[in-house]
């Protein structure tokens, strides 16, 4: 039946989480940003709250066995991206090896890898999946796979990989046959110092600036079998991308939210002709559909998460979310600058951060999981 | 815990509602659309019949089932989510054809306005006459010539001479105003027993049909929704009993105008509701359309290698999808018991946004055949374009929707 509440637990989550990134992650935001470090003591705290990935390792591996619920990863990340977006990526970035192998795992590379998760101290791992091309496209991965002996042959580049210099180990996307679109595709579980993978130096980019992010290198890199996750039943990788786009376009409503109530509050505050500026239609009109279009982008994201939840593919609804939130995220961002005005350009207000930040949704994937 | 499953009996009903939608009504949508000042005389029966079952069928699941009707008898009745079950069929409905939706034979507004300002015994004496007979219709005249929006600026005046009222103003843009006036209907109209005193001099008055005083001037005539009658009445010292007041006649803040606003809280998301209609009766189209050109939709891909028509699709597709989620929302608030003024006007102004722009995307990616009136596109981008405008027009929508955002008050920010 129809509901828009939140479960009891979902809002204590959201609750919880929401007050850690107003009151630790926010204030940390703009000094990561200008220095391109994220503060260890922040990620290390997020680790405790076990919203991270202890929550879905199973009981046997020192998890707490809970079901992973796409909608609840989606308020998760939603109060994350409110904080700030770099921070809550590099803090969510073991999910992106663990949970897949949580998924699709054979129960060895279960056995074997999800243990660790279940550590006190943030374990940094990642994945690889996007491609230094301008028209990347998941459906026609370029990083190729191929059997060589007894073992695997990856080549390929890979770029915005999460904290890949701090990983042990990566989760890597590549493809058997670039035809059968994602079908095709396959997870590798790649250790840092397998011969033929040269990590570069990390990336500059436009926005997630205290993320730190690498290319990859695959020239003839040897993996053995065992490497293949999943063995001979590989993956579900729509599902996979299903859950990538949730939570990216989660942590853009976040961060869209925060735009809008920040450039919200300014312009009850700054006045102009004889009266704050949000008594002027043009500022209110703007707000306005701010505030409609984070609504709007919220929900959107809770069906395709519903949707998974059930154990549909979601690959229409999660697809036309991103696609939307990537949009009303910019233009959010974008007019949050716009009121600030003058102020909003200057590296003080988190609004150009925002703005900067907001672009990279478009272009994204596979750098969040909810 | 969020859902977004309609429970399978709703779901049964819709299926009964599509089948009206497409085997009635899409059938006459050209006709009727063409011949504007006609009636559709075999659709009022058909509906006016379909709803005396649909009513009966309530009545006898109420006396088998003692304290409520069964799953799947009256749904309408035992679901208690009535707003939301009443925005999805209201979309399969405008799915149908929105100017019939509109001129379908019922309460209507006016009876809405007898629903939230009448006294029990009002509600008798109004609302029953629906419940058998021939057609009839109750129709709400608020707009004049000289307003829409700003209705607080209401002219029309309600004197009172011994145990009547004297009606004397001019309305414009009733719907259903002509047929209210020509059936065993009636008109709720409002007009202000006190200009000096503003909104609070503003009150409801139930005009019964063939009131000696009244008079239907013109019947407009329109871009779109031609099947439903928009009627222009003149009152000229139209006499009516003092008990046709809805609710109080005395000039206090509270009541009258109020709560006949409170309406427009319930009414928003079904006005939403008939927009999202029509979006998807031209979405529905153009998917056909592309399936039967073998022209795929790529999700998935790189969304810079989609083609331009897929982008374009996509986005019609998700515009709406939005819409109805945000007015789903508001009804589903309603239904619980929640206030929901900001979300009712975030779904109206999304709604009539996302529709507009679907479906006047839709006319132009079919090209020449999408300008033609041979298919239905053309009139569902024209029957679109109302539901930016009334019950509230975008504009209006979206500041009440910052006055609420923003904490602030028609003086405020107007």
């Amino acid at each position: 039946m129809i509901d828009f509440e939140l479960s009891e637990e979902q809002q204590m989550i959201r609750d919880t989480v929401g007050a850690f990134a107003i009151e630790q992650m926010r204030p940390a935001a703009r000094e990561a940003d200008e220095t391109g470090k994220v503060p260890p003591d922040l990620i290390e705290k997020l680790w405790e709250l076990g919203v991270v990935v202890q929550s879905a390792i199973p009981e046997k591996f020192g998890g707490a066995g809970d079901t992973r619920s796409a909608v609840t990863g989606a308020v998760i990340a939603e109060e994350l991206g409110y904080g700030d977006i770099a921070i809550a990526t590099h803090a969510l970035a073991p999910r992106l090896f663990a949970f897949p192998i949580l998924e699709a795992g054979t129960e060895e590379q279960r056995e074997r890898y999800l243990k660790k998760f279940a550590a006190p101290k943030f374990v940094p791992a990642t994945a690889a999946l996007m491609e230094p091309r301008f028209d990347f496209d998941t459906t026609m991965l370029a990083t190729s796979v191929r059997r060589e002996g007894a073992g695997l042959m990856l080549n390929g580049r890979k770029c915005f990989v999460p904290i890949a210099a701090d990983s042990e180990s990566l989760l890597v996307y590549a493809s058997s046959d670039p035809n059968a679109g994602y079908k095709g595709v396959e997870g590798f579980i790649v250790p840092r110092n397998a011969p033929g993978l040269t990590i570069s130096e990390r990336e500059k980019n436009m926005g997630f600036k205290a993320l730190a992010t690498y290319g990859l290198e695959f020239k003839d890199c040897k993996i053995g079998p065992e490497a293949r996750l999943g063995g001979e039943g590989g993956i579900n990788f729509s599902r996979i991308m299903s859950e990538s786009r949730i939570a990216l376009a989660a942590m853009a409503v976040g961060m869209a939210r925060a735009a809008y109530d920040y450039a919200r509050e300014y312009a009850k505050e700054r006045r102009a002709f004889g009266a704050p500026i949000a008594q002027k239609q043009a500022i209110a009109f703007i707000l306005a559909d701010m505030a409609i279009e984070v609504d709007a982008s919220r929900l959107l994201v809770w069906e395709a998460a519903w949707e998974l939840d059930r154990g549909e593919d979601a690959l229409a609804s999660s697809y036309l979310a991103k696609n939307y939130v990537a949009n009303s995220v910019m233009k959010i961002a974008d007019n949050a600058v716009q009121v600030l005005g003058g102020h909003g350009y200057i590296r003080e207000h988190p609004v150009e951060l925002w703005l900067r930040n907001a672009r990279g949704f478009a272009a994204l994937d596979g750098i969040a999981t909810v | 815990m969020i859902d977004f499953e309609i429970e399978p009996s709703v779901v049964k009903r819709v299926k009964m509602f599509h089948m009206v939608a497409d085997g009635v009504m899409r059938p006459i949508s050209r006709e009727y659309d063409e011949k504007e000042h006609e009636e559709p005389e075999q659709y009022f029966q058909t509906m006016w019949a379909a709803n005396a079952m649909a009513d009966s069928s309530l009545d006898l699941a109420k006396k088998k089932d003692g304290d409520g009707a069964k799953d799947g008898d009256g749904a309408k009745a035992r679901s208690p989510m009535r707003n939301l079950y009443t925005v999805i069929t209201t979309e399969e409905l405008c799915w149908g054809d929105a100017g019939l939706f509109l001129a379908t034979p019922n309460a209507g507004l006016g009876g809405a306005a007898v629903m939230a300002a009448g006294t029990p015994e009002q509600k008798e004496r109004f609302l029953s006459r629906f419940r058998g007979g021939q057609p009839k219709w109750g129709a709400m005249a608020i707009t004049e010539p000289g307003f829409g929006s700003d209705s607080s600026q209401v002219t029309t005046t309600a004197t009172r001479e011994g145990d009547d009222y004297l009606l004397n103003g001019t309305k414009i843009f009733c719907t259903g105003g002509d047929r209210a006036a020509k059936s065993e209907g009636f008109i709720v109209v409002w007009a202000t027993v006190d200009k000096s005193a503003g909104r609070p001099g503003i009150k409801p008055f139930v005009v019964e049909h063939g009131t000696p005083g009244m008079t239907v001037v013109r019947t407009e005539n329109k871009l779109g929704i031609r099947a439903s009658d928009t009627a222009a009445i003149v009152f000229d010292n139209c006499r009516i009993p003092k008990d046709h007041l809805l609710g109080s006649p005395e000039v206090r803040k509270e009541g009258g105008f109020k709560d006949v606003m409170a309406t427009f809280d319930a009414t928003r998301p079904i006005v939403a509701a008939m927009a999202i209609g029509v979006g998807r009766a031209a979405l529905d189209f153009v998917r056909d359309f592309l399936k039967q050109e073998n022209i795929p939709v790529r999700y998935g891909i790189s969304p810079r290698r989609l083609t331009a028509l897929e982008r374009d699709f996509m986005e019609m597709e998700v515009q709406l999808k939005a819409a109805r989620l945000l007015t789903w929302r508001a009804a589903w608030m309603m239904d619980v018991g929640k206030h929901n003024n900001l979300e009712a006007s975030m779904a109206k102004a999304k709604a009539g946004l996302a529709v507009t722009l679907i479906t006047q995307k839709a006319v132009e990616l079919l090209g020449p055949l999408g300008y033609s009136r041979e298919l239905l596109l053309e009139k569902w981008m024209r029957d679109a374009k109302i539901n930016d405008i009334f019950e509230g027009t975008q504009q209006i929508n979206m500041l009440i929707v910052a006055r609420r955002i923003l904490g602030y008050s028609s003086k405020d920010l107007n």
